[in-house]
């Protein structure tokens, strides 16, 4: 596509899109969101690129493929379910505990996040291979 | 004992890491293990007796009968000794055969790998686990036949001994399941105690006759015997150990080992007898008549392996006494005899009896133990096979029910086996030589150790039978018996009616051998009349059969997998729903208690608007409009869901939705013309069976509403959110914590559709 307004206007909302779904992520333990949200946010800030300009010039660009962001997520995902079997009782049981920042109550980091950063990542992953695949350079007729 | 399958599973491997410049060499290595273990089954002896045995359970799923479980009693020692013993001599053998070929390592593999699962096979103790091991030597036997691969025959026979094999192993394992609900175990001690229940069951025919299936095929019983001949493609120490000692037994070990659970019914004592009879008549026949070494040995092992079917059929004390020392005497002289015919063909370069002759002069020493080889299987004194001929003779005459019918057939036979024995002695070592084969120079090394070393056995126990006999077959015997039973093994057993029988067979024996080994033509003659009088060959039968089947499996197929996408998904979706509305029919699910109320006015106003969108997206020409439509429905929802405080399921609701807007318009760009391709009948059929569908669909999830589980989930989930799972979000609580194996499942389903669709849509276009 060649939309000037859409290429300008991509450079400055892709970063909002990509905080916005960081905090999406972030907030979903306790208020609307998540990392299944907040991957598909993520992916479109991705796409959004894509078709200011085009799908070509996001593949050349891109820092990781989608299959690594699909086997980060995995991996992470993978991680996580481990902890509970050593520490406590079965595979997949949640174990938390709170990182201390100063001046707060401190940051409550534990397996599940762990397992929805994991998921986050693979969600991105799946879009951006949907949106690549789609956008194959290939004769349909 | 799991200790020992262990370390041979693990040597197995070990093969690939030894040196490469080893090569054949690593033969030796592999017998000192076999011959390890044989030693340490031979200390075992003394342990073993009638009424002790040795086992080892490790329970794994109890709840499902499946255990770990091993019985070391009598008849398990006997053939891990057979397994071990001749195991370490077969391959002190391929050391010396295999030396000019290469992917040694590979065959050794797979023979050492398959004296441990037959090993297995006979020490287990639960049924299922033996099954496991039977199947196991049924595969490795398939790579050893196969392992002159590039002939053709060879990769056929090895294929139509694998089919046969597994055809009856299916039926083995359904046997198994059958039997095993009636006493509702595995484990072969529970089936001998359970043994009056399983055979006052309606389940005992059906599940004898399955087992018997695989206990005909692995050991080559009519009609299937005929993969035997066919597995001779393969290298002569497979021959010697698979096709004579060890895996063809199998079917016998199982016979003998669920006799006493399965044994003395009238259908036990009407059905195994009666195909060992065949057996036994078609392999001493066929042997006749044949001219390849090989081909005369397989057949011989036919009417080996019929016998002992037989004598275990019969089931009486005698004739299990019978069938032990015959196993025995069996694999000395057959695994002696294979070995020798390999070293003649080594040596000569044919195995074809017409073309060989007068090798006396030559190999002095392998003639001594071919003579000797060749006394035992004809049943002459002072051998082992003597003693247990006579044994077969006796158990033969005293044999219940037609009794007499056997008998005579047992006589026909032994007659046949006489004339074999000597036809092949004097067509391959005396006369004169010919000069239609070279000997070449491969040295002796350890051809002649193995059979030398069986053949004296064979000997000694012969002559001294009676520590043999206390110590071997009696526990054995026991075991299949059932109680215990004293032994004792007299090679002079007097004048009696027996010794009569034995001297006729010999004299029938010799003459009918005199004129085939003088006339030549008779015997062309006599293979002329076969071909008459058996006009049905069962390795083309069974050939044919086979692409009979392909072919319909093909023809179907293309029925089934058209490759049409839209009929696949008019098939899934009027599967579903056929299901769901019959469902609903039976259960009269269509009556709905759900009352209507009004709902405020901007929800009832989306409701009509996502409702238009839908009809519009249906009717309308453009793909655009059409897509932007689909997008209005989902927003729609995803507003309503929001009224209804499902705040996360909106938010995904609305990103799923643009992102297949998005996805939808990247197709779009490469469709041909919007064009109306389909007929009317077709629109109507597509309409009836969207209504069906979606009317399905409808009324479920309207009765969904008023599913009253007895314990709504959800209130453990809202309590237990925060205390537990230290979350607000219920939502993503149950998500990413309680429910999180479900999150798993779906993020793994999402990236194999992903891979799916960009393998699809990235690979290049196959040439057509």
């Amino acid at each position: 596509m060649n939309s000037l307004i859409l290429q300008i206007a991509s450079k400055y909302v892709r970063w909002l899109l990509v905080i916005f779904s960081i905090i999406v992520l972030i907030r979903g333990h306790n208020y609307p969101g998540g990392g299944f949200i907040g991957g598909m946010l993520a992916g479109l800030s991705l796409a959004y690129k894509g078709f200011a300009f085009t799908p070509e010039l996001l593949k050349k660009e891109i820092k990781m493929k989608p299959e690594g962001y699909i086997g980060l997520g995995l991996m992470l995902v993978f991680i996580s379910i481990w902890p509970g079997v050593f520490l406590k009782t079965a595979l997949m049981e949640g174990v938390w505990f709170t990182i201390p920042i100063p001046f707060s109550e401190g940051f409550k980091f534990g397996t599940p996040f762990l397992f929805d950063i994991g998921v986050f990542f693979t969600v991105i992953g799946v879009t951006v291979l949907f949106l690549f695949s789609l956008s194959h350079e290939k004769t349909w007729k | 004992m799991l200790n020992l399958l262990i370390i041979y599973f693990l040597l197995a491997l070990g093969i690939f890491i030894l040196p490469k410049q080893l090569k054949y060499q690593k033969a030796i290595w592999i017998a000192g293990v076999q011959f390890a273990a044989f030693v340490w089954f031979a200390s075992k002896i003394q342990f073993i007796s009638a009424e002790k045995a040795e086992t080892l359970l490790i329970t794994w799923i109890p709840e499902l009968g499946l255990n770990i479980e091993f019985l070391l009693d009598g008849l398990s020692l006997a053939f891990a000794l057979l397994v071990s013993g001749i195991g370490a001599l077969v391959f002190l053998y391929a050391h010396s055969y295999m030396k000019s070929y290469e992917y040694t390592d590979k065959f050794f593999f797979h023979l050492f790998l398959f004296s441990g699962a037959m090993l297995g096979l006979v020490l287990s103790g639960n049924l299922i686990q033996l099954f496991i091991f039977w199947e196991l030597t049924t595969v490795l036997s398939f790579f050893l036949i196969s392992f002159f691969h590039e002939k053709e025959v060879a990769r056929k026979a090895a294929f139509q001994s694998l089919v046969i094999t597994f055809l009856g192993g299916l039926g083995l394992l359904a046997g198994i399941l059958l039997i095993g609900s009636v006493v509702d175990s595995y484990s072969i001690n529970d089936w001998v105690a359970g043994s009056e229940k399983i055979k006052e069951s309606n389940l005992y025919l059906p599940g004898l006759l399955l087992i018997l299936l695989g206990v005909f095929t692995k050991s080559a019983q009519f009609p299937f015997h005929f993969w035997l001949p066919g597995a001779m493609q393969a290298p002569a120490p497979v021959s010697a150990y698979l096709h004579s000692a060890t895996m063809v037994k199998a079917g016998v070990f199982l016979l003998a080992r669920l006799s006493p659970a399965l044994g003395g019914t009238a259908e036990w004592t009407f059905i195994v007898p009666l195909f060992g009879v065949i057996t036994m008549l078609i392999g001493s026949y066929f042997a006749i008549t044949q001219t390849d070494l090989k081909a005369i040995l397989a057949y011989t092992t036919i009417n080996a392996l019929g016998v002992m079917v037989l004598l275990i059929g019969i089931d009486t004390k005698l004739s299990i006494k019978a069938a032990v020392l015959f196993l025995f005497i069996h694999a000395f002289y057959k695994a002696s005899l294979f070995m020798i015919a390999g070293f003649i063909e080594k040596k000569t370069g044919t195995r074809d009896l017409n073309e060989l002759g007068g090798l006396i002069k030559s190999f002095p020493i392998t003639f001594g133990i071919s003579l000797l080889a060749l006394l035992s299987m004809a049943g002459l004194p002072p051998m082992l096979g003597f003693l247990g001929k006579e044994l077969i003779y006796e158990a033969k005459v005293q044999s219940p029910g037609f009794g007499s019918l056997i008998f005579i057939f047992g006589v026909i036979s032994n007659i046949l086996m006489f004339a074999v024995s000597t036809r092949v002695l004097f067509k391959v070592f005396l006369g004169k030589p010919k000069n239609s084969y070279t000997i070449s120079k491969i040295k002796n090394g350890l051809f002649v150790l193995g059979p030398g070393l069986l053949v004296l056995l064979s000997l000694i126990f012969g002559i001294a039978p009676n520590m043999f006999g206390k110590w071997i077959v009696e526990p054995a015997m026991s075991v299949i018996y059932a109680e215990p039973v004293k032994v004792e093994l007299k090679l002079w057993h007097g004048f009696n009616l027996v010794l009569l029988l034995s001297l006729a067979t010999v004299a029938v024996g010799a003459a009918l051998s005199y004129i085939l080994i003088k006339k030549v033509w008779v015997e062309e003659q006599w293979r002329k009349v076969n071909k008459i009088i058996f006009p049905v060959r069962f390795p083309e039968v069974f050939s044919i059969a086979l692409e009979k089947f392909v072919a319909i499996s093909v023809s179907k197929t293309k029925v089934l997998q058209h490759g049409y996408h839209r009929y696949y998904i008019l098939t899934i979706i009027l599967f579903t729903a056929v299901l769901l509305w019959l469902q609903l029919y039976l259960t009269r699910g269509w009556h709905l208690e759900t009352a209507f109320t009004f709902q405020p006015l901007y929800i009832s106003g989306l409701v009509v608007i996502v409702i238009l969108s839908v009809l519009f997206t249906v009717l309308t020409r453009s793909r655009i409009a059409a897509i932007i439509a689909m997008g209005v429905t989902g927003y729609g929802l995803a507003l309503i869901f929001l009224y209804y405080s499902a705040v996360d399921l909106a938010i995904t609701q609305i990103l799923a939705e643009t992102l297949t807007v998005v996805m939808f318009m990247l197709i779009l760009q490469r469709l041909p013309v919007f064009a109306k391709l389909s007929a009317k009948a077709t629109k109507i059929r597509d309409l009836i069976v969207a209504v069906i569908f979606g009317s399905a669909m409808t009324i479920l999830s309207l009765k969904a509403i008023n599913v009253d589980f007895n314990n709504p989930i959800s209130g453990y989930f809202m309590a237990n959110s925060y205390d537990k799972a230290f979350g607000k979000n219920v939502v993503n609580v149950i998500l990413v914590d309680f429910r999180a194996l479900d999150t798993l499942g779906e993020v793994t389903v999402l990236v194999v559709a992903a891979l799916g669709v960009a393998a699809l849509l990235t690979s290049k276009k196959p040439k057509t």
